[in-house]
């Protein structure tokens, strides 16, 4: 490489220099929200969990019926243009619920709606979540791989 | 270490030979700036010529929105000098969507010859040197220069879409949603807000930053390079060069470019157009804004009027832009910066003239 890009040297030099005045991240405050904001989703998918569960619904069907529950929230949200300031100020703690996956699939859902039904919402909708689909896919194979030579039993 | 010990360390090498144009005879006599809403609410929001209500303006995409930006900052400069399109010679216009297209498709409306720039968010500096230029040269007598950008354009091609939830780190900067036309023109000191006294275009340098929510680092050094070797060519003493603005280093990039040009013998304080246009205290902005459209809108909403009020005699702004794409960022790439400074002088108004 020509000139244009610094050497070594002065590579490590900028990068003290950029240190001295990059300022860190919010730590406790992003830490506090989060706990605060992922904690009260999940407290939310509780409260409907319990319901469900009152209303005579096997375990198994009550979370599935809880997980639809809380993405229809996730994208309501969304749709309002509320969940992204949600994320904004809790980070991971509305980014991982699966309110804030539903939220990754309804955005790009949302804006790429402009671009037509195939070619924009079809083919754009999992640009986001498509990563998490496609090595989710990936992990089960292999768990699956591992339960097979090993001669496990399949869980139920 | 001392700071500015480590600074000098980080300098690059200074150019040989170094083009810095000086013009007699190139002068803004006017400007418009059309500014998003976010803008509007930030401590310039009196200054601009219109306010937007929404980030769409009736379009249908954030696209056809930044065009129409382009279109009534343009519209509302002819209005303001009383021309007609037709009274300009040539158009020069950028802005930070693929292909340019917010100026290319303002411009099939507004029968100008068109020149397209991109300097990212320099390209308002590189247009307005280079309408001086032509001007001053006498190629042209009078240059449009229209810029602009739009924050929901601009995050769902630079990031994600406009409404995925994301948490940004404090480095990241805020991408401006406006556009702002300014008129150059030669022989018009009579009409003239400013002169446009010098003009100096920067090389583009790479410190190997990589991380696209700091790019006040990734522009730092284009910028304390440009503005170092237009200060000497401008042969003034540091304390005579007026307000020295940069374009959006926003905070992490102003202190580090002013530690390089401390480096490299100019202990100038840096204004930053990014620090300018937001009100931090209750605007969450991050590091501070940027965008095509951010150095412009603090050009026409508070250095053109300073100048004109005598607040300062001269005023450089350094435009600063980080010419990175998704793509490349992607493909690990770092991000190359470029800076290029434009000098504007008071206009002395003797004989009863304001």
């Amino acid at each position: 490489m020509g000139r244009l890009r610094a050497n070594p040297d002065q590579q490590r030099a900028f990068r003290r220099l950029v240190g001295r005045h990059a300022p860190p991240a919010p730590l406790l405050r992003n830490l506090a929200l989060a706990f605060v904001v992922g904690g009260s989703i999940c407290a939310v998918g509780q409260i409907f969990m319990n319901g469900f569960l009152g209303r005579g619904l096997p375990p198994e069907r009550a979370g599935a019926m809880t997980a639809v529950v809380v993405v229809l929230i996730g994208a309501t949200l969304t749709a309002f243009g509320l969940y992204d300031e949600i994320v904004r100020l809790a980070g991971m703690g509305g980014a991982l619920p699966i309110s804030g996956f539903s939220n990754a699939v309804a955005a790009p859902a949302m804006e790429y709606r402009r671009e037509g039904w195939v070619f924009g919402v079809g083919a754009k909708m999992f640009t986001v979540a498509g990563p998490v689909i496609a090595f989710g896919l990936l992990a089960s194979l292999a768990i699956g791989a591992v339960y097979v030579v090993l001669g496990l039993p399949l869980p139920k | 270490m001392e700071a500015t010990a480590v600074a000098r360390e980080a300098l690059p090498p200074s150019l040989a030979t170094r083009p810095t144009l000086r013009f007699e005879d190139a002068w803004v006599t006017g400007s418009a700036a059309v500014a998003g809403p976010a803008e509007g609410r930030g401590p310039l929001g009196h200054a601009f010529d219109e306010v937007c209500a929404d980030h769409l303006l009736g379009r249908r995409t954030w696209e056809r929105a930044e065009s129409e930006l382009h279109r009534r900052a343009l519209d509302r400069l002819c209005g303001k000098l009383g021309l007609g399109r037709s009274d300009f010679d040539l158009l020069l216009a950028g802005d930070l969507l693929n292909q340019t297209v917010a100026s290319a498709f303002a411009a099939r409306e507004a029968d100008i010859p068109f020149c397209g720039l991109y300097s990212a968010c320099a390209t308002f500096a590189e247009g307005l040197g280079l309408a001086a230029a032509l001007c001053a040269a006498h190629y042209v007598r009078r240059v449009a220069v229209v810029v602009s950008s739009h924050h929901d354009a601009a995050e769902r091609q630079y990031r994600f879409p406009t409404e995925l939830g994301s948490q940004r780190p404090p480095t990241a900067q805020w991408t401006a949603t406006g556009a702002v036309a300014v008129a150059v023109e030669a022989g018009a000191v009579d009409r003239a807000l400013a002169k446009v006294l010098a003009f100096t275009p920067g090389r583009v340098l790479d410190y190997l930053v990589k991380d696209p929510f700091n790019m006040g680092a990734a522009m730092a050094p284009a910028a304390a390079d440009t503005l170092a070797a237009h200060l000497a060519a401008l042969g003034l003493p540091a304390d005579s060069c007026g307000a020295v603005y940069t374009g959006d280093l926003a905070r992490v990039g102003v202190p580090v470019c002013e530690e390089l040009l401390r480096a490299a013998g100019w202990s100038v304080q840096v204004r930053d157009c990014g620090s300018e246009l937001y009100d931090p205290a209750h605007q969450d902005v991050h590091a501070g804004g940027s965008g095509a459209a951010c150095s412009a809108l603090v050009f026409a909403a508070r250095i053109l009027p300073d100048l004109r009020g005598g607040t300062y005699a001269r005023a450089c702004l350094c435009g600063t832009g980080s010419l990175h794409s998704p793509t490349t960022y992607q493909q690990g790439e770092s991000i190359p910066g470029i800076a290029h400074a434009v000098t504007l002088e008071r206009v002395a108004r003797g004989n009863g003239r304001p």
